[in-house]
C-alpha cells in the first residue's frame, strides 16, 4: 500500500494499474477555480479519505471522476485506462460507482426497484420489455443488497416515503450493485444517527479488501476509522496526504480544519 | 427461505393481481353491445377506446417517463394517412391497394420510424423545450399533410378508407368495431401495465424521477427516452388506423393542432400517473364533446362554445387533483379508513 510519501511523481506511463489516477485535474465554474491542479494516485483497493471544508472542491473532484462534468485540465485515469472524456455511463460500465452527498434516488419506485435500476444499469438487458422472473439474478442481486444494507423491512415502501437515514442506507446498496472496483462516497454518514452511523462503518469495513473508494466525510471519527490514507484539500487544492494518524496529529490541519468548529 | 419473501418474490413475478374491479368494468364492456345502441358503442366507446389508446402513448411517455410529448396525435395521423396510402381508399391515384398484411405493418413501421426521428430530437430536451419541440414537429406536419398533394393529398386527404374485410366480417359495423376497438384498448393497456414493471420501464421511471443519477448507475438515458417515444408510437398508431377506418376518412384536420393538445387535455383529465387514466380521460371527454353542445345550447349560448365546458372541466380537475380523475380516487382512498397519521402526502414530488 502507498501510504506516507504517496508517489505523486508517477506517471501515467509507468503501466501500473493503479485504481484511480489524477494528473493536473482543474474544473473552472468561470472565473471560481473549483479544482487546481489535483494529483492523486490510488492504489489497487486502497480506501483513501477526502477531507476539507465546505467548498474545498471534495465534490467537485467527484464530479469530474464520475463525468458529472468535464475537467477544464488534466487527465483521468481508472485501472489504467484513460477516461477523462467519457461519458458518465461508460465509466460505471467500468467498475466505477458513487454515492451522492444529497440522495439522487428515484423517489416515485420502491426500495426493491432503486437497487434493481442500480444492479440492471451495468448488466445486460436494460432494453428488456420483459418482466425479470422469480430466478432472476439481478433481482436476486438486489434483494441481496437491500439486505445488506439491513432494508429488508422497508423493501416495498416508495423512497419518497423513506426516512433520511433508511434513504442514505439505500444510496450505499446502489453503489455496490453490480460488483463495483471503485466507489466514491459522498459524505455517507450525515444526517445520521450515532446508531445508524456505527452501522454505516460496520458496512464500509465490511468491503472486500479489493474494493477501494474515496470517501468525503466531514465526521472524523467515521473518516479516519474506514481509511488507510488521508488527503485533505483546501480551496480547490491539494493540502495534504497522510495516513490517519499523521493527518489527526498534523498541526496546520488542526487549526485548518479539526478546530473549525466542525463539532 | 421463509414464507413471506417467498411470498413477496411470487408478487414481484405476478403483480397483476386481479382487483375484483376489473372483473366489473371487463363483464359490463363484454356484454355492453347486448343493451347499447350503435351510436353509443361506435360513437361514444369506439371512440373512447381510440382517444385512450392515443393518450396512453402520452400517458407511457409523461407518466413513466417524464416526457410530455404533444407530437403523438401527429403519430397517430401518420399511422392512418400510411394505411389509406398503401392500402385502399377513394383517392386512387395515390393509394397503393396493397393487402392488409402489408399496409398494416408498414403504417405501424412508419409511424414507429416518425416516433423515433421526434424522440431523437425531443430526447435530448426537457420539460417545456420536450413541449415546444414536439409542438412544432405536430404543427410542422399538420401544415405539410395540408400542402403537400403528391402523396398527402393535400386539404381534403383521403376519403374511402375502409377496414379489410378480414373472417367475412365488415369491421365498420358498430359491433365489430367496438370489439375490434375494444380488443386493441384492453391490448395495449395490460402491455403498457406489463412493461412498467419490466427493466425497461422501471429505467424509464428512473429517468422521469432523476436522469442523472440514471446516467451515473450506467443508463444511456437518450437511448432510452429515444426508444420510449419508439414503443409509445404502437398504441397511438393502432388509435391512429382505427381512428381513420371510424370516419373511413383522414385529413389534415385529424392531426391538427386541436386534436394534438385534445390529446393532452384527455390524458391530464384522467390521470398520467396509470394507464387507465388515459381511457378514464378519453370517456369523460368525449361524453363532453358529445353532449357538451346540448347543455351549452340549453343555457342559451352559441353551440360553437361547448369548448368552453371542456376548458372548464379541465380546470377543475387540474385545481383539485394535478393526478386527475385517478387522482382524486386515490386522495378518496386515503382519506377513508387510513391512520390520520400515517396518511402520506402521496405522490412524487
Amino acid at each position: 500500500m502507498t501510504n506516507g510519501a504517496i508517489s505523486l511523481e508517477r506517471t501515467f506511463s509507468a503501466g501500473t494499474a493503479n485504481a484511480l489516477e489524477l494528473r493536473g485535474v482543474s474544473k473552472t465554474f468561470g472565473a471560481l477555480s473549483a479544482l487546481d491542479d489535483v494529483t492523486i494516485t490510488i492504489g489497487p483497493g486502497e480506501k483513501r479519505a477526502v477531507l476539507g471544508s465546505n467548498g474545498a472542491g471534495k465534490t467537485t473532484l467527484f464530479n469530474c471522476i464520475t463525468g458529472d462534468f468535464l475537467p477544464s485540465a488534466g487527465a483521468i485515469r481508472f485501472f489504467g485506462e484513460d477516461i477523462t472524456n467519457a461519458p458518465a455511463h461508460e465509466r460505471i460500465r467500468r467498475g466505477l460507482r458513487r454515492t451522492y452527498q444529497i440522495s439522487l434516488l428515484f423517489a416515485g419506485l420502491t426500495v426493491v426497484d432503486n437497487v434493481y435500476l442500480a444492479c440492471k444499469g451495468v448488466a445486460r438487458g436494460r432494453f428488456s420489455l420483459m418482466r425479470p422472473g422469480r430466478r432472476d439474478t439481478i433481482m436476486e442481486g438486489a434483494e441481496e443488497l437491500v439486505r445488506t444494507v439491513r432494508l429488508e423491512a422497508s423493501r416495498d415502501t416508495k423512497v419518497s416515503d423513506l426516512s433520511y437515514g433508511q434513504q442514505r442506507q439505500l444510496e450505499i446498496a446502489m453503489a455496490l450493485a453490480g460488483a463495483p472496483r471503485f466507489i466514491l462516497f459522498d459524505e455517507p454518514a450525515a444526517g445520521l444517527s450515532p446508531g445508524e452511523r456505527r452501522e454505516l462503518i460496520e458496512i464500509l469495513s465490511g468491503l472486500p479488501s479489493h474494493m477501494g473508494y474515496i470517501i468525503i466525510e466531514h465526521d472524523m471519527d467515521v473518516a479516519l476509522r474506514v481509511s488507510e490514507s488521508v488527503t485533505m484539500m483546501h480551496n480547490g487544492r491539494i493540502f495534504k496526504e497522510g495516513k490517519p494518524s499523521e493527518i489527526e496529529d498534523d498541526e496546520e490541519v488542526q487549526s485548518l480544519y479539526l478546530g473549525g468548529g466542525n463539532a | 427461505m421463509n414464507e413471506a419473501a417467498w411470498g413477496r418474490k411470487l408478487d414481484w413475478t405476478s403483480s397483476l393481481r386481479i382487483n375484483p374491479a376489473y372483473w366489473v368494468v371487463a363483464a359490463i364492456l363484454l356484454i355492453l353491445p347486448a343493451f347499447a345502441s350503435n351510436f353509443i358503442l361506435y360513437q361514444l366507446f369506439g371512440w373512447t377506446f381510440i382517444l385512450g389508446m392515443i393518450a396512453l402513448s402520452l400517458m407511457f411517455l409523461a407518466g413513466y417517463g417524464g416526457m410530455v410529448s404533444l407530437a403523438q396525435m401527429t403519430v397517430a395521423g401518420i399511422a392512418g394517412y400510411m394505411v389509406a396510402i398503401f392500402g385502399d381508399s377513394a383517392i386512387t391515384d395515390i393509394s397503393q391497394g396493397w393487402p392488409w398484411y402489408i399496409s398494416i405493418p408498414l403504417a405501424l413501421l412508419v409511424a414507429a420510424l416518425f416516433a423515433t426521428a421526434t424522440g431523437w430530437l425531443a430526447g435530448r430536451t426537457e420539460g417545456i423545450y420536450t413541449i415546444m419541440i414536439t409542438l412544432a414537429i405536430a404543427a410542422a406536419f399538420f401544415y405539410f399533410f395540408n400542402q403537400n398533394y403528391v402523396i398527402f393529398n393535400g386539404f381534403s386527404g383521403f376519403n374511402g378508407v375502409l377496414p379489410p374485410k378480414l373472417f367475412g366480417l365488415d369491421w365498420r359495423h358498430p359491433i365489430a368495431f367496438y370489439y375490434l376497438t375494444l380488443f386493441w384498448a384492453a391490448a395495449w393497456y395490460f402491455a403498457a401495465i406489463y412493461v412498467s414493471r419490466s427493466p425497461f420501464g422501471l429505467a424509464l421511471q428512473g429517468i422521469r424521477d432523476n436522469p442523472r443519477r440514471m446516467a451515473a448507475l450506467g443508463y444511456h438515458v437518450t437511448a432510452h427516452k429515444v426508444a420510449a417515444y419508439a414503443i409509445a408510437a404502437l398504441p397511438a398508431a393502432t388509435g391512429g388506423i382505427l381512428l381513420t377506418w371510424q370516419s373511413a376518412q383522414i385529413s389534415p384536420g385529424t392531426a391538427g393542432i386541436g386534436p394534438a393538445i385534445d390529446i393532452l387535455i384527455v390524458a391530464v383529465i384522467g390521470g398520467i400517473g396509470h394507464p387507465a387514466g388515459a381511457f378514464i380521460g378519453a370517456f369523460i371527454y368525449v361524453i363532453l364533446k358529445t353532449f357538451a353542445v346540448d347543455l351549452i345550447v340549453l343555457v342559451g349560448l352559441g353551440s360553437e362554445r361547448f369548448r368552453l365546458l371542456i376548458g372548464l372541466g379541465f380546470l377543475v380537475v387540474v385545481f383539485w387533483s394535478p393526478d386527475g380523475i385517478l387522482g382524486l380516487w386515490e386522495k378518496l382512498k386515503q382519506s377513508r379508513g387510513l391512520n390520520p397519521l400515517l396518511r402520506r402526502a402521496g405522490r412524487r414530488s
